[in-house]
């Protein structure tokens, strides 16, 4: 394996790895409150086809993005009012919203099939994309794949250094708790689901605006799901999801460039990598269950009554 | 209410039974596996559903259904359709053949036409195309055009149809250049674009500058596009969606075929039968060829194109090789329709092995 060929693989995983990142950083923050929200892959169809469509129709991807954002957020609070207002389990309200984002977006994204829009240009960093190596693979994408990076850099800044962030925990470890110390449990719960949302429909925008530029049924193909899994594969920590992402970015691509190579493995074998790398982590951090009980929100799944004590 | 809407069913159900009178359309319905908007397979059947209408005019009336996954739905739509009165259905996806032979038992008196199937029954005959011949000349301009002399092929399923296509791209290519390799990359997938555009940059990656495809979405058109490599359009005129990259699409045309069962049905005249289409019937062509090839190229794809279309030349005539080193085609012979719908072997020169 030459070295230009590693240079190209790390830039194909930073950019499968991208449309993770984005959703993953979203459900943490959900999750860190207690919220588990199923229905990413829902958002990011969702996303994807509104983004589509308002970049197709504007001629503008900024506001496509935009677009994406807003419906991201509006399928949330679908979701958050069912399980935050009239408390629907969680797990069951989360799967209807995928299967009704995936049959929404498919039936008004019909009109936009068979269309391509020009996409983002790749945005060289001056200096840094000039590195050997490391600058082709890192300092030489679309603006959104750094705009991935400085979220997760947020994220993790919100989450562990502020107050928000300690609101965040308190809700999401101990609502009763939280309540009685005067914190709006059912607001920041929310705000936590709307921003999952407009997350979601972040990486669906990348996905028809960049990765692809058009619009396709279906077209995210279990990214959501993979996301999800990300999120408990990184013991909810934003760290290990950014390197999460880009190792199932890794994962995703390995069997295409190994075939191309000519290595004589069953191509299904190979596709595989990337859930049993999801599979082999599950086991792995629940076989340490002292370890996942120090690690999940305490709250995590459980609705929110602040009529009833703990 | 209840009662009533049996009665009007039933009495529906008695109508279909008789002879249909002469002022009466006659009905064809069609099954497509995707979206007709899908700009490649499911959007040309469709295409030829229209020509089919304009051609009879008032004589004939077309349904289609849209969206229909392979499997027990597709059972259900083809009996919904053969008992709302449709006189001959078209199925228009591989796995559609067994919820075909099923439904055809059942309606002895509706006329079914299978794409892509080897099961044929009283009531059923199959159709496909010679693809195949559109893949040679893809596979002569691709050999051409590269300065690598590498090939990527982004493969499906490595089902016959698939294999025996590579090969004959992959002949095309040899035979204007003795340097050529190709490198095959499967993504076990008739549509999906992200994973297209994955493995087109996979290829790209290791050297690959031009791109051929059996897969339906213009997603490697547009991965070649940003990169300035070049690719040939699958099924549809994918031209808009790649100006400098495409180099021609190899489009399918099935009005032609439609056109000729709906008009022996109405006859009398239909015999179930596997019937093979290409160039000769019009079935396939060439659709916007790039202004921007090179004038040697333009006429090489011409000069093919013609030799195929005369039936002067049948990209396989022995002696073939496969990349073992067995004789698979002797000298001298051509492999019939029944042989060619059971390739299972690389040509020589494939440094590759098929999936198993």
């Amino acid at each position: 394996m030459d070295i230009d060929l590693i240079t190209q693989i790390l830039f194909a995983a930073v950019k499968t790895g991208t449309p993770l990142l984005f959703v993953a950083l979203g459900e943490v923050i959900c999750e860190k409150t207690g919220v588990l929200n199923l229905g990413q892959e829902g958002m990011m169809l969702m996303g994807a086809v509104v983004g589509f469509m308002a970049a197709y129709g504007s001629g503008n991807a900024g506001i496509g993005i935009i677009g994406a954002m807003l419906i991201g957020s509006a399928m949330s609070l679908i979701f958050g009012f069912l399980v935050l207002h009239l408390g629907a389990n969680q797990v069951a309200t989360g799967l209807a919203l995928t299967i009704f984002g995936t049959g929404l977006s498919a039936f008004i994204g019909s009109s936009v099939v068979g269309h391509t829009i020009p996409g983002f240009q790749p945005m060289h960093i001056p200096g840094l994309s000039e590195l050997p190596i490391v600058g082709k693979a890192l300092f030489s994408h679309d603006p959104l794949v750094y705009l991935a990076v400085v979220m997760a850099f947020l994220v993790s800044y919100v989450a562990n250094r502020t107050r928000l962030g300690l609101t965040i925990k308190a809700v999401g470890e101990n609502p009763h708790a939280a309540n009685a110390i005067g914190i709006k449990v059912l607001r920041v719960r929310y705000l936590a689901v709307m921003f999952g949302g407009a997350m979601a429909g972040l990486g669906g925008a990348y996905m028809s605006l960049v990765y692809t530029p058009m619009w396709v049924e279906n077209m995210t193909a279990g990214r959501g799901w993979i996301a999800l899994a990300l999120v408990v594969f990184a013991s909810w920590r934003v760290g290990n999801i950014v390197l999460g992402a880009y190792l199932f970015g890794v994962a995703s691509i390995m069997h295409l460039v190994l075939q191309g190579m000519g290595w004589s493995i069953s191509p299904n074998l190979l596709a595989m990598l990337p859930y049993v790398a999801t599979i082999v982590v599950m086991v792995l951090i629940s076989a340490d269950q002292f370890k996942e009980k120090l690690l999940a929100p305490r709250s995590l799944g459980k609705p929110f009554d602040p009529r009833q004590m703990a | 209410m209840k009662l009533k809407s049996l009665l009007v069913g039933l009495g529906l159900l008695a109508g279909m039974g008789t002879a249909y009178a002469e002022d009466d359309p006659f009905k064809v319905g069609f099954v497509y596996v995707g979206p007709v908007g899908d700009l490649g397979w499911s959007y040309e059947h469709d295409r030829g559903r229209k020509e089919l209408e304009e051609y009879f005019g008032d004589k004939v009336e077309t349904t289609y259904v849209e969206n229909v996954p392979e499997g027990a739905d597709a059972e259900r739509v083809i009996t919904q359709l053969a008992k709302a009165g449709n006189d001959l259905i078209f199925t228009t996806s591989f796995g559609f053949m067994n919820p075909t032979i099923k439904v055809a038992k059942r309606f002895p008196k509706v006329t079914f036409e299978h794409a892509t199937g080897y099961k044929r029954a009283k009531n059923v005959g199959t159709y496909v195309l010679r693809t195949y011949e559109g893949r040679y000349v893809s596979g002569v301009a691709a050999g051409m055009l590269t300065e690598t002399d590498t090939i990527g092929y982004i493969g499906s399923f490595p089902i016959p149809e698939v294999i025996r296509d590579i090969d004959s791209a992959f002949m095309g290519a040899k035979s204007v250049n003795p340097n050529v390799k190709m490198k095959i990359v499967w993504v076990n997938s008739w549509y999906d674009p992200g994973k297209e555009t994955d493995a087109a940059n996979a290829l790209m990656d290791q050297g690959v500058d031009v791109l051929l495809q059996h897969t339906d979405s213009p997603a490697p058109l547009i991965a070649a596009e940003k990169r300035g490599a070049r690719a040939v359009g699958q099924a549809s005129d994918q031209s808009q969606f790649a100006p400098k990259a495409h180099i021609f699409s190899v489009r399918d045309d099935w009005a032609p075929y439609y056109i000729s069962v709906v008009e022996a049905v109405m006859n009398g005249t239909y015999k179930p039968s596997d019937y093979w289409g290409g160039f000769q019937e019009d079935m396939l062509s060439l659709a916007s060829i790039n202004d921007n090839l090179p004038d040697d190229v333009r006429a090489k794809i011409d000069e093919t194109y013609e030799k195929i279309n005369s039936g002067e030349f049948h990209p396989f005539t022995g002696p073939i090789t496969d990349n073992k080193g067995n004789v698979v085609v002797p000298e001298g012979h051509t492999l019939t329709d029944q042989e060619l719908a059971q390739v299972n072997w690389y040509v020589e020169g494939i440094t590759d092995e098929i999936p198993r």
